[in-house]
């Protein structure tokens, strides 16, 4: 059984925000889906390499890079050629 | 009481491109922002593809520390949210490293052989560059120009047990990854530290993000001092995450939050596992450290010391070996003891100085054309000019002008009577069996002919001469 | 053959985010033909928006492979399709730019998530369109709007330039109202690209054949169980009946996994998707983020602001299933119930060829009927299988219930595409004659 608060930490691991009126709505949902999920716990086997290819490589050789101008453009904001963000206080 | 010490190394390879796309790793005098590509921008769709090269180096350092390649190995992501760290998540791996269970032989405090363990070996991907705005302000710039450069992290049981022991054995890890050209140690910030230090019996405090070897020995010691001084005031040690402040060399308490961190590791599901173990045996490691170490001592018959001094450093080493046929002992000691600490007065590197000038050198001072004193003044103009950028000139053209080709007989003679002659003091002295005397009455026929006597030879002419009755 | 094609259709259903007024076209396979492409494919100089606010307005400075495959194929590009939030859906309900409505009946649901791209094939728009399929995002809106869809063999066509919803269960695929378009699209965008290293080197260029006499038809008794509409079941049954009369066997199957693959499906894309939809910080792109605010408040915000509630919760369940004390019990065992039904799979198509069953267990809903998210995962049911064990799956119309489409769907073993298109194409070839 997953509580409110478990749901409200759960948000805090993932960095999403849920507003107070969300959270009750979210628990119930959540505890609907892993109830679900239980079906799992029946689940038999060990884990197990899966067969596919290996070794996929690529050479070490330089490709041409985005411009400065190209890889400022999509950003918010910039300055002197860096991208802001915010600080980690 | 017991230092107990570990160490995780982040070691930057000198691949010419990034980890997992084609962008070159030569950014570091280049604008921020202008060796990034959808990938290591974390661009939305863009995908991984592992550079087969970093991979290569990988096993390399492997192969020579010894370690153990499991027959498969994945990469992982590391789920985080940070400015520096473009796609919220690191690739690097977790359960399935690249290798596991090497050594290390390093010299204890005591001058004995130890052998440091290393716990795995594996790949990841450096976030890019947080660069703080002065001036308090409330955000940073971010530079994503290192964001995907190979990083190979090399982990290390916790068998040292001192700061010094963990500067000895950075110094060896760091040669052994420069002979193996996987590492280029001239790059700023290649190699990065974290130290895992205790005291027996009480917590373990990390301390990270220490970026040159000097300063893994200050932040330790600093770190054995406080740790102590807490035991000593009947206080405990609280087990937390320190970072070194390089200026100040001090470490100061981080906030307890990045110890919370639940990583969420999965298999990175953009990329294939590795099964590499069977390319190990193919490759061709170079001479290692000890191996050329131990074959110095055995060809050129120099000492443990100066073998280990010259093997310290691979560049050091080929130059030793460019001009040890003058006379390996002889050129032993002027590499080793007189250049190296010329060139560490002058900041200078080994590769300023061009190898057939020390040949030159070393075969006047075999043939005693020059005192060893006139030998070390020839080095010092010769490296003055090397260092103002004028060309290294040849030590003959210098001894010719200085004069300082050494004295003859006669000259000694002349000399030596003129200053018997003027230190009538010194010469009593000297027969009253104050032997200090001697000494200067040599060090005065040197002043006068300007180093280029042998001072071994003139106490010999000089006391000779005053027993002799030559006053 | 080059030029320009002028698009301004009358988007009366939704189907586009963005429209392209005007596209070029050059020469060869698709000269001049117009595509539109799900808005979670990355396209150079047009908007792509995933469907999410948290992407508005995000031009991306690149092309996905398969776009770059459509320019040199000639095709003229002329929209970016409507779409669940970030491909987390079944209806297209749940995209930020308004939901998409069936052409066949505008009260229902398109199907999910690239309802857009079926919208926009099935009301005459366009004659191809690409879309993607993660658990059946393809094959569930092709199914609702009665039009042909294919999901490829995983690893047949490349996702560079995809963005990411859950990575080792989706493909971008092709949609056309007739199997042998769909032949023709699949011919264009499945080659090998390097870039991609989880692709194998297996282009498919095919025409599809209506010869399958001899073909082995196997049947899975969980495709026919309860939860399944009983009149969905008996259009699907009459078709198999149709692909018996031109010469195929039928043969019982069974997928024991089954009871756990709806269940695995939702751990595995959930736990990816929490770590893919990370990156969208609003700081090298999308909307900006506040700089003013600290780090983890600015971030926290943006997605609270920009991320739709079934987005969030589905980052939040992959967060959890993949933290620590809880991993084990879900993600670890989700990935070996994936491969119990890839192995049951494997057993299955020793004795049959492809598999038939009902795309979707019922036909379209009415728009914002199911609003209890376990239920409507519970629809994906008979979709993600082919997901979980990446083999091809086509849906083709076969009939209608109530006036509503039903999708035949065919699944074939890895790499056998080509099979399972000719078996559709057997089956459209007969009905339209």
């Amino acid at each position: 059984m997953i509580t409110e608060s478990d749901i409200e930490h759960i948000a805090e691991l993932a960095d999403i925000g849920i507003s107070k009126d969300e959270v009750p709505e979210f628990t119930t949902q959540f505890n609907a889906i892993l109830d679900y999920f239980e079906v799992l716990d029946t689940v038999e086997g060990e884990s197990a390499p899966d067969a596919g290819a290996v070794n996929v490589f690529r050479d070490d050789e330089p490709r041409p890079s985005l411009s400065q101008e190209e890889v400022l453009a999509s950003a918010g904001s910039t300055e002197n050629g860096f991208i802001k963000a915010p600080r980690v206080m | 009481m017991k230092t107990i010490v570990g160490l995780e190394i982040h070691v930057q390879l000198s691949t010419a491109t990034k980890l997992f796309c084609g962008c070159s790793t030569d950014y570091r005098d280049d604008e921020p922002n202008t060796h990034c590509c959808p990938v290591c921008l974390g661009l939305p769709g863009a995908l991984p593809r592992i550079n087969r090269k970093a991979v290569e180096y990988g096993l390399k350092v492997a192969k020579a520390l010894d370690m153990k390649v499991p027959e498969e190995s994945e990469f992982a992501r590391k789920n985080y949210f940070y400015p520096d760290l473009p796609k919220a998540y690191q690739i690097t791996q977790y359960d399935k490293p690249l290798a596991v269970e090497g050594t290390v032989e390093i010299e204890d405090d005591e001058g004995h052989e130890k052998i440091v363990r290393i716990t795995r070996v594996h790949l990841e991907e450096d976030p890019g560059r947080l660069v703080h705005v002065a001036g308090g302000s409330k955000y940073s710039l971010v530079d994503y120009n290192r964001s995907g450069i190979p990083l190979l992290e090399i982990v290390t049981e916790p068998d040292m047990r001192s700061p010094q022991e963990a500067r000895r054995f950075l110094n060896k890890l760091r040669t052994i990854l420069e002979y193996l050209s996987v590492f280029d140690g001239e790059r700023e910030g290649g190699l990065r530290v974290d130290a895992n230090i205790s005291l027996e019996g009480s917590e373990r405090v990390e301390v990270k993000n220490i970026s040159s070897y000097k300063g893994v020995e200050k932040a330790l010691t600093f770190e054995v001092t406080r740790q102590k001084n807490l035991l000593r005031r009947g206080q405990k040690v609280t087990r937390e995450t320190r970072h070194f402040m390089e200026g100040r060399g001090i470490t100061t308490s981080a906030r307890s939050k990045e110890e919370e961190h639940d990583y969420r590791y999965f298999p990175e599901p953009d990329l294939r596992p590795l099964r590499v173990a069977d390319r190990v045996a193919a490759i061709d490691l170079p001479e290692l450290p000890v191996a050329r170490k131990n074959r110095f001592m055995a060809q050129y018959g120099i000492s443990l010391n100066h073998a280990r001094t010259l093997t310290g450093d691979p560049k050091l080493a080929d130059f030793y070996e460019a001009v040890a046929h003058v006379d390996p002992v002889l050129a032993a000691t002027w590499v080793a003891d007189t250049l190296l600490g010329e060139l560490n007065y002058r900041d200078m590197g080994i590769a300023a100085v061009p190898a057939e000038r020390i040949v030159e050198l070393l075969e006047l001072l075999k043939s005693k054309t020059i005192t060893d004193t006139a030998g070390v003044q020839v080095l010092r103009e010769m490296l003055d000019a090397c260092a103002a950028g004028k060309p290294c000139e040849p030590p003959a053209v210098i001894v010719e002008r200085e004069g300082l080709a050494r004295a003859t007989g006669d000259e000694f003679t002349q000399v030596v009577e003129k200053v018997v002659t003027a230190n009538p003091q010194a010469v009593e002295d000297y027969r009253t069996g104050k032997k200090g005397a001697l000494n200067f009455l040599v060090g005065q026929v040197m002043k006068e002919t300007r180093g280029r006597a042998d001072p071994r030879e003139l106490g010999r002419i000089v006391s000779e001469y005053i027993d002799t009755g030559g006053v | 053959m080059a030029g320009t094609l002028e698009f301004s259709p009358d988007d009366r259903y939704n189907a586009f985010i963005t429209t392209c007024s005007t596209a070029p076209f050059t020469d060869g396979a698709l000269a001049g033909t117009a595509v539109a492409v799900k808005d979670n494919i990355s396209t150079k100089g047009i908007q792509t928006t995933c469907g999410s606010k948290i992407l508005e307005g995000y031009v991306p400075p690149y092309d996905a492979y398969v776009v770059e495959l459509l320019r040199q194929a000639g095709a003229a590009i002329v929209g970016k399709t409507n779409m669940d939030e970030f491909g987390m859906g079944t209806t297209t309900e749940t995209s930020a730019f308004g939901p998409t409505k069936n052409p066949v009946d505008p009260e229902r649901v398109p199907g999910g998530s690239s309802g857009g791209s079926a919208a926009a094939v099935a009301a005459g728009l366009v004659p191809m369109a690409l879309g993607t399929d993660t658990g059946g995002s393809i094959r569930c809106p092709a199914a609702f709007c009665g039009i042909a869809g294919l999901k490829p063999t995983y690893g047949r066509v490349s996702r560079y330039g995809l963005i990411a919803y859950a990575n080792s269960l989706e493909q971008i695929g092709p949609m056309a109202r007739t199997v042998e378009d769909v032949s023709r699209l699949m011919s264009v965008i499945a080659r090998y690209d390097p870039r991609d290293s989880t692709m194998l080197d297996r282009p498919y260029d095919h025409r599809p054949s209506a010869e399958i006499k001899g073909l082995r038809v196997g049947i899975p008794e969980e495709y026919f169980g309860e939860g399944v509409d009983p009149r969905v079941g008996e259009r699907v049954r009459d078709a198999i009946g149709v692909l018996e009369g031109l010469g195929a066997e039928t043969v019982p199957v069974s997928i024991p996994g089954m009871r756990h693959a709806l269940a695995a499906y939702y751990v595995i894309c959930t736990s990816e998707a929490s770590s893919n939809l990370a990156r969208f910080d609003g700081v090298r792109y999308g909307p900006a983020v506040d700089t003013r605010k600290s780090w983890h408040e600015a971030y926290q915000d943006l997605r609270q602001e920009m991320f739709g509630t079934e987005v969030r919760r589905r980052i939040m369940l992959g967060t959890f299933a993949l933290s620590a004390g809880y991993a084990g019990r879900y993600y670890a065992k989700a990935q070996i119930a994936r491969r119990n039904i890839r192995e049951d799979f494997e057993r299955a198509f020793r004795d049959a060829d492809v598999i038939a069953g009902p795309t979707m267990p019922t036909v379209a809903f009415r728009l914002g009927e199911k609003s209890d998210p376990l239920s409507m995962y519970l629809s994906d049911i008979l979709t993600v299988p082919a997901n979980l064990a990446g083999i091809p799956a086509i849906s083709v119309p076969c009939g209608k219930v109530d006036g509503l489409p039903v999708g035949l769907q065919l699944m074939g073993r890895q790499f056998e595409d080509e099979r399972v298109v000719d078996a559709a194409y057997a089956y459209e070839q007969e009905v339209r004659a």
